[in-house]
């Protein structure tokens, strides 16, 4: 059977010396597809991305593009296009420069350059630009440059390392959508490394999340966030964070209930959607994210399965406009819940919250992975 | 109304304060200016007099005013003024410094170039401490290298020729040259070397196209430090030339010590001024940029 991965990535290791950055990754991308690597800054996300790319060593494991085993295949002859962070244009060249330089380097004749300039620039829209230097250009424009650098090579992969990070937050969100419409219409096998969980989500199809030199998870983006395999993905991904709740399994009746403390130091006892794994612990940790909690009403109950009623002090009310966080005391925890600002709390207030226990997650305390 | 509101009273401190802000100024520029003037008298006596008569100066002495004004001195100097027994003057020691200053300069240049962009951008192992080694030769003096000079020049058969200084100067000042060629391309970003690498572009190409059009800053700078350094450099020159093939340098000790009649000091005056032309004109026109290639960075 044949390879049928755009990439694949096997056990592999990258170590400086006796400083291990990637411990065996393993990863593969399907042809067209977005895959994003995702993680706090040392993960060794852009690592990954460099050894893709040709631009780091390989230790040990194996990178195929396509069938071909390029471990060490030189950078240029892997048919791969990289966007970096600082756009890492030439200053010296005019944009078209830019964007001819890797066709100049392999010689492709000039009638065919100036056809593949055309091309791009007006897929990107930078006609205008061609002739002025990268210094004369803004940040957004630059970056089209950047893409466009990368698109002309029609290359078998597309790498983007943190492309946006450069970029002031309004223009993030305007380039983060023009990435995927181009990604659409291209339909190039893309790795796109960020540390912007909200890049991640709204871009990729799958999510590799990594932490400390491996990957954690890899899995379609909407199971990192509904199923996420252990609490560092949980509280990586999604912001505010996924509230962690110390918990204690208990079985009321036939059904399976997790008990958690209140803040009048009773406790409050949330029947669980679906029973717990039998090799549960009876200690675990009960992951809620902040918009899985809402104020209780019957008619929520009926409307939604698996809702459980608990009350909670109201410490704290942030309106944003779209949405009002609040900050609500289980014992002396502090969780955030997200309210629509209808049926937003006020500050003081007790109230009645329902914890939507179909999408909670549990988790165990000592391996920290999902039960 | 209005004159009453801005009469203030006299503020007894404020006064004080402005006088010693007077008082301190004027110590600084007045210090600044007799320095300038410390530095400038010697240039202007040596220019005064290489337009004064011989007989003039020894009448009125050294330093004093002109009261003629002639080119003869000049002309003297540069071609027909008697060093040694050869009535040459200068001319011949000018062009051998120009023929043994311009491709040392050049070739010392180019090889920091090389040198800083290997050691910034394409750093192996051990890269650090030969960087290390090689910044010795900065602070190493000349006069330690003369003897294994002297050795390596006779095996060559480079002695007594411009050829041998050239390659002396080359050496000698590579390590100047990489110093300031690597420090500076450090400060080019890597992302450059890498996006251009997988353009398809190998070392040379990186370097024709990416690293020396960013360059002109810090090749400015090395230019005129290696001009100027190997222009007024004295010792290689006497040590190693002798006669037609001594750089102006060691001409100008000749000339001094050439005792057979009396001093001609209009003419010395002319002959240093022609040694020290050509840094002056270098420093002149390139002075701005010299400043701005070691205060700017790579990529604005």
């Amino acid at each position: 059977m044949t390879n049928q991965s755009a990439l694949t990535i096997r056990n592999l290791q990258k170590s400086y010396g006796a400083v291990e950055v990637l411990r065996g990754i393993n990863l593969e991308a399907q042809p067209g597809e977005f895959v994003a690597l995702v993680g706090p800054s040392g993960c060794g996300k852009s690592t990954l991305l460099a050894m893709i790319a040709g631009l780091e060593s390989v230790t040990s494991g194996e990178i195929r593009i396509g069938d071909r085993l390029v471990n060490s295949v030189p950078p240029k002859d892997r048919d791969i296009a990289m966007v970096f962070q600082s756009y890492a244009l030439y200053p010296t060249m005019t944009v078209r420069e830019n964007i001819t330089f890797g066709m100049e380097s392999r010689g492709v004749p000039k009638a065919e350059q100036a056809e593949a300039v055309k091309r791009v620039s007006a897929l990107l829209q930078i006609e205008p630009l061609l002739n002025r230097k990268p210094g004369q250009l803004s940040g957004g424009q630059r970056q089209r440059v950047a893409m466009g650098r990368a698109l002309v090579r029609d290359p078998k992969l597309f790498l983007f390392d943190e492309p946006l990070s450069n970029l002031d937050a309004k223009l993030r969100v305007d380039m983060r959508t023009e990435i995927k419409k181009l990604h659409n219409r291209v339909g190039k096998t893309t790795i796109y490394v960020t540390h912007d969980q909200v890049e991640a989500m709204t871009l990729a199809s799958r999510i590799a999340v990594m932490h400390q030199g491996s990957v954690q998870q890899f899995d379609a983006a909407q199971t990192i966030y509904s199923r996420p395999a252990n609490m560092f993905v949980a509280g990586f991904m999604g912001s505010p964070a996924m509230n962690f709740i110390p918990a204690e399994l208990t079985g009321v009746a036939g059904q399976p209930s997790v008990t958690v403390r209140t803040a009048t130091g009773g406790t409050a006892t949330l029947p669980l959607a679906q029973p717990a794994p039998a090799n549960a612990p009876k200690q675990v940790v009960l992951g809620v994210r902040p918009e899985h909690i809402y104020r209780f009403s019957d008619d929520l109950g009926q409307r939604k399965p698996g809702i459980a009623a608990m009350d909670a002090p109201v410490e704290l009310v942030e309106p944003t406009g779209a949405e009002t966080l609040a900050v609500l005391k289980f014992g002396d925890l502090e969780v955030t819940g997200r309210f629509d600002p209808d049926s937003a709390p006020r500050m003081g207030e007790t109230m009645t919250l329902g914890i939507d226990m179909a999408r909670a997650c549990l988790f165990d305390p000592t391996t920290k992975t999902l039960l | 109304m209005a004159d009453t509101a801005i009469a203030l009273p006299f503020d007894a401190e404020a006064a004080a304060a402005s006088r010693r802000h007077f008082w301190s100024r004027f110590a600084i520029y007045g210090l600044l200016a007799l320095f300038a003037v410390i530095y400038l008298v010697p240039l202007l006596v040596v220019v005064l007099n290489s337009f004064r008569e011989q007989e003039e100066i020894a009448r009125n002495g050294l330093i004093s005013l002109p009261q003629s004004f002639r080119l003869n001195a000049w002309s003297d100097a540069w071609g027909t003024y008697c060093i040694a027994g050869t009535c040459e003057g200068m001319k011949r020691n000018f062009l051998n410094s120009l023929w043994m200053t311009i491709p040392a300069t050049i070739l010392s240049t180019l090889l920091g170039a090389i040198n800083g962009y290997v050691l910034s951008k394409w750093r192996f192992r051990g890269s650090e401490v030969l960087f290390t080694c090689m910044l010795l030769g900065v602070f190493m003096p000349g006069q330690i290298a003369l003897m294994p000079w002297a050795f390596v020049l006779g095996k060559l058969g480079l002695t007594n020729s411009t050829y041998g200084l050239i390659l002396v100067h080359v050496i000698q000042g590579i390590s100047f040259t990489t110093l300031f060629c690597r420090n500076y391309y450090v400060g080019i970003p890597d992302d450059l070397i890498k996006a251009a690498r997988i353009d398809g572009a190998g070392f040379w190409r990186i370097f024709r196209k990416i690293i020396l059009p960013l360059s002109p800053p810090i090749l400015i700078v090395t230019v005129i430090w290696q001009f100027t350094g190997i222009w007024n450099e004295y010792l290689f020159g006497v040590v190693f030339t002798s006669g037609q093939q001594q750089p102006i340098t060691a001409a100008l000790v000749a000339l001094t010590a050439s005792g057979t009649t009396a001093r001609s000091y209009d003419v010395m005056s002319a002959a240093v001024l022609i040694g020290a032309l050509p840094p002056l004109l270098i420093y002149l026109f390139g002075g701005k940029y010299f400043v701005r290639g070691l205060t700017q960075g790579a990529i604005k």
